[in-house]
């Protein structure tokens, strides 16, 4: 039906695949192994990127848990590990701006992520009926917000018309809904299996009760990986911050990130300076390691619904 | 997508275009896709018989329709302070009208005109070094028979997708930056530091290769697809027919990936004038703003940061409806070529 309706041809494939018996995956017949430099080139590749991408995640997690010791013989950042300490997070976590920032973010991004999914998937859901009232022109009415953006100034004058320069509501509201992730949903509503939806009117199920029993049940994947997309969006949130928040106090914690590690504002400032006190670049590093926690936290658990929950979902838009 | 939200901003379009893919392939081949939706279709009744049966799904749209209504397009019919010498302290209905006085000094101004040299500079040079790298990652992903691997590898590059551009460029700050592991590996054995992360002549590179570090990996989640969808049989006739590797690449593989590549990249020329907003305020202190001046930047310091409301409405209006007409340019081309663009006609 799509270049995106892989699971007929990835079903072919893998029977092609396992056609001769043996231990793990074989090579399609017709396919000839490939030289000896093709395969080693490949796996240079491949390497290279892996560790293009984990490397400095690496040296950033282990640096962030060094002891002061270990960091000032590495001369900076750490790639072997030596004495271990917890000091940069106790830190940075006994209360002050940084442990702010972390409950900010964590605020700002669960009331987001949990009004942004409970009005996306109802507007899904609202719109997976082609020929219901109204559906054509509100189809329209969000689509057109894709193909063009206001812009930054009247985005502003609209934020601070409405009050809501310096409180939390300017980074959830602006961005609550997405109108990529709805036609995401929508899709997935709309590829599902008729027969079930209607076994449920005839039950006398009304749309509410449809939505909440029957379809959610059945979408878990899809949602999982829309409201990652949505909480990323809240967790990584930086420039609303900047635009609409001026009380350093309310900053979330990317506003902190860049106040640390790329202007260079001292992190132990804020605490004093005694001897079982953390080295600088472990402090930074341990700031750093905060923000990307929690998306390392949740992705394993979505990850492996990317293929099925959006691709599925994207099909049958 | 310049109001920084970051959910539509973030993620350049690599969902989007998986579901703007979709229709064409699905008229296509007519797939249980249009089949579904067609059942799915709900007989027209006159409007108030309609309205009763529907009640319950309209009202489940609409919290997402006033949203939209109140931030997306209030703000559209705010941009009339462009139109304005507009002043905070009396507001919109009070501000004096001056017609088009704050488009002729927008044209007239060669920060403008600087910045959207920037923008088309950066969009240039990322369409160059850096659209191709997911098309071969993808294709070297693929060729890997052992699933568990390819699993992995997969799960590992979509990862920096997920981190901020705050966190991205903190990473690169890390090892590239003046105290970076980088250069504590250069002064370590003796040899000058070399300066990454300041230097306005290599701005390019380093943009192009945070942008490639943070989103390549993503990027190929679509061109898989695309992959796994080309039929086996088509590559067992070739192979049949005696071609080798490469040739079943050319003429299979490739040709499988057209109408995907074509329609990325009209959707990357639509957005040309967008470029990393978050990227650019984040290292503008340490480039300058010589190099890192973009048309999004630019509106908003105008702006916010000067105060110069009117002017800088003007020039964010010049942006928004420039790329408009490209987008429906780009898929007016999309169309001539054959190929299904982003919406279809």
């Amino acid at each position: 039906m799509s270049i995106f309706s892989s699971n007929n041809s990835l079903t072919a494939r893998s029977s092609l695949l396992r056609r001769q018996p043996g231990s793990g995956p074989q090579r399609p017949s017709w396919d000839e192994e490939p030289g000896a430099a093709t395969k080693a080139g490949t796996a240079v590749v491949l390497a290279v990127v892996v560790l293009a991408v984990l490397g400095p995640l690496y040296t950033i997690v282990l640096t962030s848990f060094s002891s002061q010791a270990t960091i000032t013989q590495a001369g900076g950042l750490v790639l072997v590990p030596g004495e271990m300490s917890l000091s940069a997070y106790q830190q940075i976590l006994s209360g002050g701006v940084v442990t702010r920032a972390v409950l900010v973010s964590i605020g700002v991004t669960a009331t987001g992520t949990a009004l942004s999914m409970v009005v996306s998937v109802l507007c899904a859901y609202g719109l997976s009926r082609p020929g219901s009232f109204a559906h054509t022109p509100i189809l329209f009415t969000l689509l057109v917000t894709m193909f063009f953006s206001a812009g930054i100034i009247p985005a502003y004058l609209l934020v601070s018309g409405l009050g809501l320069i310096n409180t939390y509501w300017a980074l959830i509201l602006p961005s609550c809904i997405s109108v990529f992730n709805i036609i995401i949903l929508r899709g997935f509503f709309m590829g599902m299996d008729r027969g079930i939806l209607d076994s449920a009117r005839i039950d006398g199920a009304s749309e509410w009760r449809t939505l909440t029993q029957i379809v959610l049940p059945m979408s878990k994947a899809v949602t999982a990986v829309i409201a990652l997309f949505y909480g990323v969006g809240y967790w990584n949130a930086f420039f609303n911050a900047v635009l609409y928040i001026n009380d350093s106090s309310m900053n979330p914690l990317q506003v902190v990130l860049r106040s640390y590690v790329l202007q260079g504002v001292s992190v132990a400032g804020q605490v004093d300076v005694g001897s079982g006190a953390a080295a600088g670049p472990a402090l930074q590093m341990a700031v750093i390691v905060l923000a990307m926690v929690p998306i390392l936290i949740v992705y394993p658990f979505v990850q492996k619904h990317f293929t099925k929950g959006v691709m599925i979902g994207a099909v049958k838009g | 997508m310049s109001t920084g939200t970051e959910h539509q901003a973030a993620p350049p379009s690599a969902h989007a275009v998986r579901r703007m893919a979709a229709p064409k392939a699905a008229a296509g081949r007519g797939g249980n896709g249009t089949d579904q939706a067609a059942a799915l279709a709900r007989p027209k009744a006159n409007l108030k018989l309609r309205f009763a049966r529907d009640r319950s799904l309209v009202f489940m749209v609409l919290p997402a329709v006033v949203l939209l209504g109140i931030f997306a397009y209030v703000p559209m019919l705010g941009n009339v302070v462009a139109f304005q010498d507009y002043s905070p302290y009396i507001g919109i209905p009070d501000s004096p009208w001056v017609g088009l006085e704050n488009f002729a000094r927008v044209f007239a101004d060669g920060d403008f005109w600087l910045a959207v040299k920037n923008t088309l500079t950066i969009t240039a040079f990322q369409l160059l070094f850096f659209f191709p790298i997911p098309i071969a990652l993808a294709l070297l992903l693929n060729s890997l028979v052992n699933p568990g691997l390819r699993a992995v590898i997969q799960s590992v590059v979509y990862l920096p997708h997920f981190f901020s551009w705050v966190l991205v460029v903190s990473v690169f700050q890390q090892i590239f930056g003046g105290a970076g592991l980088l250069n504590q590996a250069l002064r370590a054995n003796g040899w000058q530091p070399v300066d990454i992360m300041t230097n306005p002549d290599t701005f390019l590179f380093l943009l192009t290769s945070q942008a490639v570090w943070k989103d390549a990996g993503w990027g190929i989640i679509v061109f898989l697809a695309a992959l796994s969808a080309i039929d086996p049989a088509q590559y067992e006739a070739a192979a049949v027919d005696g071609a080798g590797r490469w040739k079943r690449m050319w003429h299979v593989t490739l040709p499988g990936l057209r109408s995907v590549i074509v329609l990325l990249l009209i959707l990357r020329l639509g957005d040309s004038l967008t470029v990393g907003f978050e990227q650019m305020i984040l290292q503008r202190d340490a480039v300058g703003a010589q190099a890192s001046e973009v048309l999004d930047t630019f509106v908003y310091f105008t702006g916010v940061q000067n105060g110069d409301w009117s002017y800088a409405a003007a020039a964010g209006l010049v942006k928004g409806v420039v790329s408009l007409a490209l987008i429906l340019a780009a898929n007016k081309i999309a169309h001539v070529f054959g190929e299904s663009g982003v919406y279809s006609k």
